[in-house]
């Protein structure tokens, strides 16, 4: 199962953290702290997989974010390695070639994707095309609440006038 | 629906806003921050949904980038999330499922709404649900929303289908009871996958699930292997093929034909440029290490150009091999290579290796180790590597193998007076432990020492002063027993002088002679005689290179262990010299040791004056000498239970709260119990109190409190955990070396272990093995396989419940099930054909086993096992402790452990 997913940027700023086991507060901060330091440090020509507190961290590197899962030591590596790549195709896709940029101002929008992608800590939907649709779906979905509620907060700013 | 903060509706920041107003923020970043959090804190309050759903996306945003604590807003969040409309619900769970735990207080109230969005007409609402529930579903949820998970199993929209089946898998770990309802409709819903989701990844996933199974039914096995080999071959995707050999390995290790196409795999992965390939071939090979070492020596050659491989992940799972590589025949010549090694690596990986020899050579309580004098000064060496660290380890073991095996106290007592002799390691603060434990052995066992003074010297020269307080009582302690010996020996001499002397007359001869040697010290030595124990300025004048000087003069003259009058008075000024300053220590342990053993000096100096002992004197000797002769054994870890408590003994009650009073004193990590009488504390704080008077106490009695003392305090304080701090630290990566060199190193190193790697006959080891004392309870072997948590427990339970459990009543389902599955069989895909069939085992199994029951008792007597020590697990190591006698008569079992001495508090 898969613990965590990081999202951290070359300078150690975490981007995005969804977190699949129970975590306090404070062990996050650490547990962050810990493995951007193991993981930022590493060369380029290592292996992507860190041992890390009886669990295995897997990472890759896009550009000059750093994509980290935990998993557990009898996890596939490489099959995490695959779901890493897929989460890295499928908002390139959303998004159209995805940057760092896109995840800071629609971090939500990178959660949502991830909730089709994962849940519970394991891989749900491996087929880019149909997690695709359906966070079009839900984006519609979203727009014409958005619609309705401000026609509706525009009647109302009228009508208190 | 108008908000009284209509201003705020309009001009509320969206979270855009923030973003970019963070970013521009330079350094006032977190004065920004708790800005915005007092906006979100007003604004979440407004009756307006809109405004309270982006405040709560903000405060999301803000909670999960930055970490400021958002489970204040929980209740608003529950608010969002039962608005009918579909962005604020979205932005709701979503801060749900970022925020609540388990220790939520509001969670309790999300219940219903989670029922009614799971029930929802709309899909995504329903999804929006799981996901949620995934995340954050506690016992109590997970109970009440079983039903409707239950439905949308069957639901018609696919992706809901998916997810519930991930929430299942929550709701099983969470509440196990679930499976009683839902096993089967996960069964139909993985039979009736469609063949669009079938690839690598449930492949994947389908090795895992026999993996799992693969030990609970060993049938299963047989039909399963054949098809995993088919895969192997086949497929282009790696983590498919690295997933069965890890099944192949973890679950089939009995299946030859698997095993060695795996280990063919396995080397394709091990020669292959990608580092991840490299590191999760090294990583399979020990995962099969311990049943089919032959691959690992197979490929030895990878594995040992990998021990200098640039990736510490990769040299630290190959250090664990060629761990597992070492056996009695070969461990000398690899544990020389890896100390080798290690000097030249960086000290986190030195001390990994030196961790891993430690442990290695340890296990089963030094089950590999024949040459006992070899590893004893191995141990030394190891203490000189500059970069050690794992005094504690070190420590432990010369102690341990000090007590367990007699042979080698000789050589143990050589390598700790090197050791001791060296002022330079006193400087290291790492072998501070290693030094103590030297000082003990020394002390303990001083008879086999050829220099006894030597010692003493050693034991007390000026860099000591540099040791931690805890180990200077060891030291003291250890010279006076050095002193005590000494003066026995001399008393033994002297009555033997005598008795030569009656016969003949040669005695005078010699004695004359030692005396005309040493004309110097006789001549100072009834100056000091007349000191007190304080502190003398005398005494600071002289050096104490003049002191040594004659000493070793001194000793160099003494042919073995005959002692002169000269040299003990001698032996005596050096002790009070060197103590002197220390009865002032404010430490009140080395303050106390050092009082003690000044007052015992300054009475035998007293009785032995001009050459002659006083019978007194001779008779204190003795007594002190028969109480530290006698040998110390391990005591077993459960002997203080054996003990039964007696009456009106209170521990519990009046300890009960002592967490809270010493609140961040560090307590010793056990109590101080070894008194000889089990009378618990008091008794002996009384005992005590006398012996920290300064003034000498009457003879017999002080003889007796000295011995009590050194009972009551030990000398030597031997913690009874050993933690394995192995691979617990995560290492930075080290500076890549220049590749050149780490070739170089690399083929040294294959050249180096390709000999010793060669199965050996035993004869380079003339010597037999000596008798290693082992304890039958106190020794728990430390290769316990990986047992799965409880919870898992739990759940296995109740899977097998469903599977075997109701064998009466499936006999009609169960035949149709193996119809569907005979029916659906034509029609699938390869990957499909292994479900079916595995389920088809498993139902043809159920009358097959006969009684179920017994089965399944057996396995929950394995949880209760863990809980308290059962019987059962004395007999199971029992059976293995008599099968190691078998092969080896010559180790005694003792039921004794090592931590005989305790610390008082």
């Amino acid at each position: 199962m898969i613990h965590f997913v990081l999202l951290i940027s070359r300078q150690g700023k975490v981007r995005l953290t969804k977190w699949y086991s129970p975590y306090s507060q404070k062990e996050r901060t650490k547990v962050i702290r810990e493995l951007s330091g193991v993981i930022l440090s590493r060369g380029p020509k290592l292996c992507n997989f860190v041992e890390w507190r009886g669990y295995k961290v897997v990472y890759k590197r896009y550009a000059s974010l750093y994509f980290c899962m935990c998993i557990d030591q009898d996890d596939n590596e490489l099959e995490v390695l695959e779901i890493i790549h897929h989460y890295v195709e499928i908002l390139d896709r959303y998004f159209g070639s995805v940057c760092e940029l896109d995840l800071i101002f629609n971090f939500h929008k990178a959660y949502y994707i991830l909730d089709e992608l994962l849940i519970a800590g394991e891989l749900q939907e491996s087929s880019k095309k149909t997690v695709a649709r359906l966070i079009a779906a839900q984006d519609s979905l979203v727009e014409s609440a958005k619609e309705q509620a401000s026609s509706i907060s525009n009647i109302i700013a009228q009508a208190t006038k | 629906m108008a908000s009284p903060s209509l201003m705020d509706t309009l001009f509320q920041r969206t979270l855009d806003d923030i973003i970019k107003g963070l970013r521009h923020q330079q350094a006032g970043e977190s004065a920004f921050i708790s800005k915005v959090v007092e906006e979100i804190r007003r604004e979440i309050k407004s009756t307006d949904l809109h405004t309270k759903s982006i405040a709560l996306q903000k405060l999301t945003y803000i909670n999960s980038i930055h970490f400021i604590d958002m489970s204040w807003a929980a209740f608003h969040a529950i608010e969002c999330i039962s608005s009918p409309n579909f962005s604020h619900k979205k932005v709701g769970y979503l801060a749900i499922s970022m925020s609540f735990n388990e220790s939520t207080s509001v969670i309790l109230l999300i219940t219903n709404q989670l029922r009614k969005d799971l029930k929802s007409n709309n899909e995504f609402e329903v999804s929006l649900a799981l996901d949620c529930l995934s995340r954050i579903g506690t016992a109590d949820l997970c109970r009440d929303l079983t039903p409707e998970v239950f439905t949308l199993l069957s639901s018609s929209k696919v992706f809901v289908r998916k997810k519930a089946i991930g929430v299942v898998l929550r709701v099983f770990g969470k509440y196990p009871d679930a499976v009683r309802v839902c096993f089967k409709r996960l069964v139909e819903c993985l039979d009736g996958t469609d063949p669009q989701i079938v690839s690598a990844v449930v492949g994947v996933f389908l090795l895992k699930i026999f993996a799992k199974l693969a030990p609970l039914e060993p049938r299963l096995a047989k039909r399963v292997v054949e098809p995993i080999c088919d895969h192997m071959r086949r497929t282009g995707a790696k983590s498919l093929m690295f997933e069965c050999i890890r099944t192949v390995v973890t679950s089939f290790t009995d299946y030859e034909s698997a095993v060695k196409l795996s280990v063919a795999k396995i080397r394709d992965f091990l020669v292959d440029d990608d580092p991840n390939l490299k590191y999760l071939g090294l990583h399979a090979l020990s995962i099969i290490a311990p049943n089919h070492l032959w691959a690992v020596l197979e490929n030895k050659e990878v594995v040992i150009k990998s021990l200098s491989d640039d990736d510490p992940n990769v040299k630290l799972e190959s250090l664990r091999l060629v761990a597992a590589m070492v056996s009695e025949s070969n461990v000398v010549e690899i544990c020389r290579v890896l100390v080798n090694y290690s000097l030249k690596s960086d000290p986190e990986f030195c001390n990994e290796i030196l961790g891993s020899i430690l442990s290695k050579c340890c296990q089963n309580v030094y089950e590999i180790i024949v040459d006992f004098d070899w590893y004893v000064s191995l141990l030394g060496e190891m203490s000189r590597i500059p970069h050690c660290q794992k005094g504690e380890e070190i420590e432990n073991q010369l102690i341990d193998i000090g007590m367990r095996v007699k042979d080698v106290r000789p050589e143990l007592v050589r390598v700790g007076r090197d050791l001791l002799i060296d002022p330079a390691l006193l400087g290291n603060s790492f072998l501070h432990r290693i030094l103590s434990a030297a000082a003990w052995v020394c002390g303990e066992y001083v008879e086999f020492s050829t220099k006894p003074v030597e010692l003493v010297e050693a034991l007390l020269q000026p860099r000591t002063s540099l040791l931690p307080p805890s180990i200077r009582t060891v030291y003291i302690q250890s010279a006076f027993k050095i002193l005590i010996f000494c003066l026995h020996s001399y008393l033994l001499q002297r009555e033997n002088i005598a008795d030569d002397m009656a016969s003949e007359m040669l005695g005078l001869k010699s004695q004359g002679e030692c005396s005309g040697s040493s004309a110097l010290v006789t001549g100072k030595a009834p100056a000091c005689q007349e000191q007190d124990e304080g502190f003398n300025p005398r005494d600071s004048n002289k050096s104490y290179e003049d002191l040594s000087i004659i000493n070793e003069g001194d000793v160099s003259a003494l042919l073995e262990k005959g002692f002169t009058h000269e040299s003990i008075v001698n032996l005596l000024n050096l002790i009070e010299l060197a103590l002197g300053p220390l009865s002032g220590s404010p430490d009140v342990e080395v303050q106390e040791r050092s009082k003690n053993v000044l007052g015992f000096v300054d009475l035998i100096k007293q009785e032995i004056s001009n050459g002659f002992v006083s019978e007194r004197a001779s008779k204190i000797i003795d007594m002190v000498h028969d109480a530290f002769t006698e040998e110390l054994g391990p005591v077993s870890v459960n002997a203080q239970e054996k003990v039964p408590i007696p009456d009106g003994l209170m521990l519990k009650e009046n300890l009960a709260d002592l967490d809270a009073i010493c609140g961040n004193v560090q307590l010793p990590s056990s109590i101080s119990f070894s008194m000889g009488s089990p009378f618990g504390e008091s008794v002996g704080a009384s005992v005590s109190i006398p012996q920290s008077k300064e003034e000498s106490e009457p003879s017999s009695e002080s003889t007796s409190l000295l011995a009590e003392h050194r009972k009551r305090h030990g000398l030597y304080y031997l913690p009874s955990e050993k933690n394995e701090t192995l691979a617990n630290d995560y290492p930075p990566a080290n500076d890549p070396k220049s590749s050149d060199n780490t070739n170089d190193d690399a083929q040294d190193l294959v050249k180096l272990t390709d000999k010793s790697l060669l199965p050996k006959r035993r004869s380079n080891h003339a010597k037999p093995r000596p008798v290693v004392v082992k304890l039958d309870e106190g020794d728990v072997a430390p290769i316990i396989a990986k047992k799965s948590a409880t919870r898992d427990d739990l759940l296995s339970d109740a899977v097998r419940d469903i599977l075997l459990g109701n064998v009466a009543k499936t006999a009609s389902s169960q035949s149709i099930i193996s119809d569907k599955s005979s029916s659906k069989r034509k029609g699938k895909e390869k990957l499909n054909v292994d479900l079916p069939e595995s389920r088809e085992i498993l139902g043809v199994e159920k009358p097959d086993l006969g009684n179920p029951s017994s089965r399944r008792s057996k396995h929950r007597s394995h949880g209760k096992e863990k809980s308290r020590k059962s019987p059962e697990k004395k007999n199971s190591d029992e059976i293995g402790d008599g099968e190691k006698e078998s092969r080896r008569v010559d180790i005694a079992i003792v039921g004794i452990k090592q931590n005989k001495e305790l610390k008082g508090p």
